[in-house]
């Protein structure tokens, strides 16, 4: 039989019976829609957490401590931290693909000061902190280079610590006491927002690396080294010199494994995103799993139809149906209510997603792989789920399945 | 067609049923030929295997032993598949319960056997579908729904759809059985008037009086052919028709 003639009678059958192929078609809808929403919603998740890295300027190179496993950013168990001042000044000095290089020394407490105490990270950097990361003051200045040779007390507050500590005062000229350690109020820094994993960039006190090392750090080592290629293309060479350096700064051999990892900004972004990417694999499983069960429905119904339109399958064998245009009539049926309900389920992911955007904020990115991949998939489901009722209509004889009542 | 005009020949046709332990003999060696252009009516108490025939005649059913040959094919051991086409193109039907599509309407349901039509013959299904109902007087109830229409024109339907093919031969299992007298009598003209276009006709019935319209009567009694003459006093069922409406 002609492929039009089998569409057209199954698609006078599914008209015959619209409230019912509507509820049939609903599992579908609400799988399809599902998948195309979370996917969406997982995809855009990602998308800007690799946004808000690039953010951070396309030409950073991060060193932090530790050798780099295969999976890129977890420090061999036991590795030393082996990053102190002594390597960031020779990156700076010897460095040719590098237009700047500071050490960042991580530590934090607590803080007095104006309306009374807060706590929070406190880095030492070098003044081309401002630089690399982009981030100059929304009012004093920065420190500058006699500041940081001379380890005076001075610092930045980041826009946070700024509003909880001094909320209806200007902040700059007043001191605040960092676990014990007084220091001038100097600068503010201007908004960052929050990184993609959520937290608060702002909410960070800055001082000269000198003094944060002589006064509150106390050790050798320091948190990472952060440098600027001259250009984005320059990024992978600084990369390969910056280790040359370190390694013969380590005094290790080229052969010897490197007790320290050289990254740039798609590396951070791809172990960032790696979080994300497990979660929409999840979403999508989840939302698969709705379809699945639109299937097992699209089965159910048709099994019902089967055995209630049994009288008609014996009238159309009467009349000279083979058992094979009967197959093609349920099997057919079935793939179109499920594909008519996955082009529906799909209207309904980008409403859905959109709505998301609209009413969160996050950003949602449907991707039209995606939207392929749903609509073949919900032809397979009706396919799979139909065949069972369609093999078993057209296995009916034509006597028996007039007699039925 | 074979060389003496048999449509229907039928030798040492046996039916059995087991039912466990039981078996039921529906139709034993029944020799029966049915010519073209005949109009016969089989006639038997329940149970007596007037339905087991009919469907073994229209390739509904397959024989237990025996032969049957339509227009001269042996047709007992065709496939599932042969079948089909043999009842598309060969045979039309008519059932006592109508058997036609819920909610569909009168022009489609006669459409419907073009649908699975396999022949190389270019026929258009609407326009033949609309010529087999004005063959039964229905071409002003085309787009109605099969609920909309009384016993007597779903018969009719069901008769303009049994003939859209243009079969050889028309089967009828108690074709009036759901009629009352007059409709009863309505289908019966349509069926002389189809026989003497040449349509060869069979039909069961219980009713000794319908019998009398056909040309010749079987009568059967537990699978066997007990009584095979000619109508002697055929009546015209459209004579009967225009003495009702004198009354
Ligand atoms: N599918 C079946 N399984 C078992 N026995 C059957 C089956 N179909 C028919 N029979 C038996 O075969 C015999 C003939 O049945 P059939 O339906 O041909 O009778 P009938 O002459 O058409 O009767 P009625 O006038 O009541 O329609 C009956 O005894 C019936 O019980
Ligand atoms: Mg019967």
């Amino acid at each position: 039989m002609k492929p039009e003639k089998m569409i057209r009678i199954a698609l006078r059958s599914i008209a015959r019976t619209k409230m019912r192929s509507m509820l049939t078609m609903l599992g579908i809808i609400i799988g399809v829609g599902a998948v195309i929403c979370m996917v969406a919603i997982g995809q855009g998740a990602q998308s800007r957490i690799e946004q808000s890295i690039l953010d951070l300027g396309v030409n950073m190179v991060v060193i932090t401590p530790g050798a780099s496993s295969s999976g890129g950013i977890s420090r061999g168990a036991g590795s030393l931290n082996r990053l102190q001042i002594a390597d960031a000044e020779k990156l700076a000095r010897e460095s040719m693909l590098l237009s700047t290089v500071t050490p960042v020394i991580m530590t934090g407490g607590r803080i007095r000061g104006g309306m009374g105490n807060w706590h929070a990270p406190l880095y030492g950097v070098d003044i081309t902190f401002e630089e690399i990361r982009d981030w100059p003051v929304s009012s004093g200045q920065w420190f500058g280079q006699d500041d940081v040779r001379a380890s005076r007390k001075v610092c930045l507050l980041g826009s946070t610590v700024a509003g909880e500590l001094f909320p209806d005062q200007d902040p700059i000229g007043q001191e605040i006491i960092l676990r014990d350690v007084p220091f001038d109020v100097i600068g503010v820094l201007e908004d960052k927002g929050q990184t993609a994993g959520g937290d608060d960039q702002d909410d960070c006190v800055v001082a000269p690396y000198t003094t944060v090392q002589k006064r509150l750090a106390g050790r050798q080592f320091i948190a990472q080294i952060l440098g600027s290629a001259w250009s984005p293309d320059d990024v992978p060479a600084a990369m390969d010199e910056a280790s040359a350096i370190m390694q013969e700064s380590h005094g290790l051999a080229d052969w010897e494994e490197a007790d320290f990892t050289v990254r740039n900004q798609s590396d951070l972004a791809d172990a960032a995103t790696g979080t994300t990417e497990v979660m929409t694999m999840l979403l999508a499983a989840i939302a698969g799993i709705s379809l699945l069960v639109g299937g097992i429905g699209i089965m159910n119904i048709m099994l019902v139809s089967v055995t209630e339109r049994t009288r008609e399958i014996g009238i159309r064998m009467a009349i000279g149906a083979r058992p094979g245009d009967v197959l093609t009539q349920f099997l057919v049926e079935s793939i179109v209510l499920s594909l008519l309900g996955g082009i529906i389920g799909v209207g309904l992911g980008y409403g859905g997603s959109w709505l998301v955007a609209y009413l969160t904020g996050w950003p949602t990115a449907i991707a039209p792989a995606t939207v392929g991949v749903a609509l073949g998939f919900s032809a397979a489901v009706g396919i799979f789920f139909g065949f069972w009722p369609a093999r078993k209509a057209a296995g009916l004889d034509p006597i028996t399945a007039l007699r039925y009542e | 067609m074979n060389a003496n005009n048999a449509v229907i020949s039928l030798a040492n046709l046996r039916k059995t049923y087991a039912m466990g332990s039981n078996v039921v003999h529906a139709l034993q060696d029944v020799d029966l030929t049915i010519k073209a252009g005949e109009m016969v009516a089989i006639m038997g108490a329940s149970g007596s295997g007037k339905s087991t025939l009919m469907n073994i005649v229209g390739c509904l059913d397959r024989p237990t032993s025996g032969t049957y040959e339509l227009n001269g094919e042996r047709v007992e051991s065709l496939s599932r598949n042969q079948l089909a086409d043999l009842r598309n193109r060969h045979i039309g039907f008519v059932f006592q319960g109508f058997n036609l599509l819920a909610r569909t309407s009168a022009q489609e349901n006669v459409e419907l056997p073009l649908l699975y039509d396999r022949s190389e013959r270019q026929i258009d299904p609407a326009a033949a579908a609309r010529r087999a109902l004005q063959r039964v007087m229905l071409d002003d109830r085309r787009e109605h729904q099969t609920s909309e229409l009384s016993g007597g024109q779903q018969q009719r339907v069901a008769i303009a759809r049994a003939l859209v093919t243009e079969p050889s031969l028309l089967l009828a299992d108690e074709p009036t059985g759901n009629l009352d007298t007059r409709t009863s009598i309505e289908v019966l003209a349509l069926f002389q008037e189809l026989n003497e276009q040449g349509l060869t006709v069979a039909m069961v019935t219980h009713e000794n009086e319908i019998s009398q319209y056909a040309r010749r009567v079987v009568e059967l009694r537990d699978g066997l052919i007990i009584r095979d003459e000619p109508v002697s006093n055929r009546r015209s069922a459209r004579n009967d028709l225009s003495s009702m409406q004198a009354v």
